[in-house]
């Protein structure tokens, strides 16, 4: 579904991704892991379009997007769930999640979806009304969630939906991740939270300073006593 | 007499307001200080001149004229002068847009030449009227009402509309807003649109108002509705419209006491106060660093 092929992208001479590639199938949970600064942020910022790209390409359906600008991207069904959360913090709740359609027309489907975003997210109907920026944490990766699933992807990108959230909102995200790719949704995760990551990735790819250092289904690298050393803390 | 001297400062404050408003759009989008948009409002006086002397069109048809020439002007300098620095420092943005505003006066210089010109008498007629002991000429209501209407409908555009969300969303966080599948662009340049068509309308008004058109106009009223807008807190739209109104009042205060000489000095006055004690003045967010 999406072949991303000798990635290159540098901030200012430096090189935070290096010839990488890989791709993800229809239907897969891919984990990128690998410890902070090792380029997956900028991995998914340069899918996104976000991020100007030195070299290589990235093909989705069959068509190359690496020249298109982000909102063509998300067009074609690739949203993106930024670190960060980044939802919009003086719009309401109500707000961010329209912005999440703003390239969709039918407006009975768009509030349709909204009540579907609401029915996974109770704490986002209780607080609809509310500026997003007053919202805690995990409220606030909810919306991002939410906000990202309102357009409707095929491709859904994750960036470390775990970050800066108590363990007991870990374990209900990455059981949402879960939800959401067996609703028919691909995703492409980036976590620091390795162990979570592997617990409900298919395959998964372990970067070290830009590189793809291994790759393999995600239960093999979960037992890989190099992974476990270093990411796992076994 | 107190009440008609506030109206004055209305009536000056909200044209302050108009112009001031373009400043803080665009600088709440793309973090810059549009230093041409003094003369956009100029080029928009001028062209509602041409529109009431050869078209002999009544005043606002000749505010609407304006507007959609200079809603077209302020989307071109964008194009021109600010999208391909859009990825460069700061700096040259604003030395691009210091260079743009000189091109633009002197072009028009070049055209109708440096002096003073003025609106054809027939364009509003000096009905005055008296509500208790209050006079108000037809002049000063149209000002009002019409700046006041206009301002309305930029809340509402920029509350309700698609657009206006858009915009919104843009000035909060840029690069999620693009990942929401918005046209930054777009949105720039529909923001360049707004804030133009609010300074041509303030051009018309000003225009008629102080009875004077000249190529130079746009400086001082351009750095008087910049003051305002960093009074209000550079970025806030309703603080552009509070800035404005204030500063219009202080001015003609001055004036009241017989310190009319000294109405740059306050504006200049208030814009130096508010950068030394509150930078993000009256309604400003504060200044936060994206992480």
């Amino acid at each position: 579904m999406l072949t991303v092929e000798n990635l290159s992208v540098s901030y200012g001479g430096i090189k935070a991704v290096d010839n990488i590639s890989f791709q993800v199938n229809e239907g897969e949970v891919v984990a990128l892991i690998g410890a902070n600064g090792a380029g997956k942020t900028t991995i998914l910022r340069a899918i996104s379009g976000l991020v100007d790209k030195e070299k290589g390409t990235v093909v989705f359906k069959e068509q190359p997007i690496h020249n298109l600008p982000p909102h063509q991207i998300v067009a074609l069904g690739i949203s993106h769930v930024p670190e960060g959360r980044r939802v919009f913090p003086l719009m309401s709740v109500r707000e961010n999640l329209e912005l999440g359609a703003f390239g969709r027309k039918n407006r009975k489907e768009i509030l349709a979806d909204m009540e579907l975003v609401f029915a996974k997210f109770p704490r986002l109907k209780e607080r609809e009304m509310q500026p997003a920026g007053t919202l805690s944490g995990g409220e606030q990766q909810m919306l991002a969630i939410g906000r990202a699933l309102m357009s409707r992807p095929k491709l859904l990108l994750m960036d470390e939906p775990s970050m800066g959230l108590a363990p007991m909102l870990v374990q209900q995200i990455f059981e949402t991740v879960t939800e959401i790719n067996k609703s028919g949704t691909t995703i492409l995760l980036v976590e620091q939270n390795a162990r979570m990551a592997l617990g409900i990735a298919n395959r998964a790819y372990v970067l070290e300073t830009g590189e793809i250092v291994l790759t393999g289904e995600a239960q093999e690298l979960a037992e890989n006593p190099q992974v476990k050393k270093a990411y796992l803390g076994e | 007499m107190f009440f008609e001297q506030l109206l004055n400062g209305i009536t000056v404050g909200s044209t302050y307001a108009l112009i001031a408003l373009g400043y803080t759009m665009v600088y709440g989008i793309i973090t810059l200080i549009n230093f041409a948009h003094g003369e956009i409002f100029m080029v928009g006086a001028f062209v509602g001149l041409a529109l009431t002397r050869f078209l002999n069109v009544n005043v606002f048809l000749a505010i609407l004229g304006a507007m959609a020439t200079c809603m077209l002007l302020g989307i071109v300098v964008e194009r021109i002068a600010y999208r391909p620095l859009r990825r460069s420092s700061r700096l040259s943005a604003l030395i691009s847009a210091i260079g743009v505003s000189i091109f633009i006066s002197t072009l028009v210089q070049l055209i109708r030449g440096p002096q003073t010109t003025n609106y054809p008498a027939s364009v509003i007629n000096n009905t005055v009227y008296t509500i208790g002991s209050i006079h108000i000429s037809k002049l000063q209501l149209i000002m009002i009402l019409v700046s006041a209407g206009l301002m309305i409908a930029l809340q509402l555009i920029v509350k309700y509309t698609k657009m206006g969300k858009a915009m919104r969303a843009t000035s909060q966080d840029y690069d999620a807003a693009s990942l929401m599948g918005i046209n930054i662009n777009q949105v720039i340049s529909f923001t360049f649109a707004l804030g133009s068509a609010l300074a041509a309308a303030g051009g018309v008004l000003v225009g008629i108002y102080f009875n004077a058109v000249g190529p130079f106009m746009g400086t001082s009223a351009g750095l008087k509705a910049f003051a305002a807008a960093v009074l209000g807190g550079i970025g806030s739209i309703p603080g552009a419209m509070l800035g404005g109104l204030f500063l219009g009042v202080a001015e003609i205060t001055a004036i009241a006491l017989g310190k009319s000489s000294y109405t740059d000095a306050i504006a200049f006055g208030i814009l130096f106060l508010v950068l030394l004690i509150k930078p993000t003045g009256i309604l400003g967010r504060p200044l936060q660093k994206k992480v």
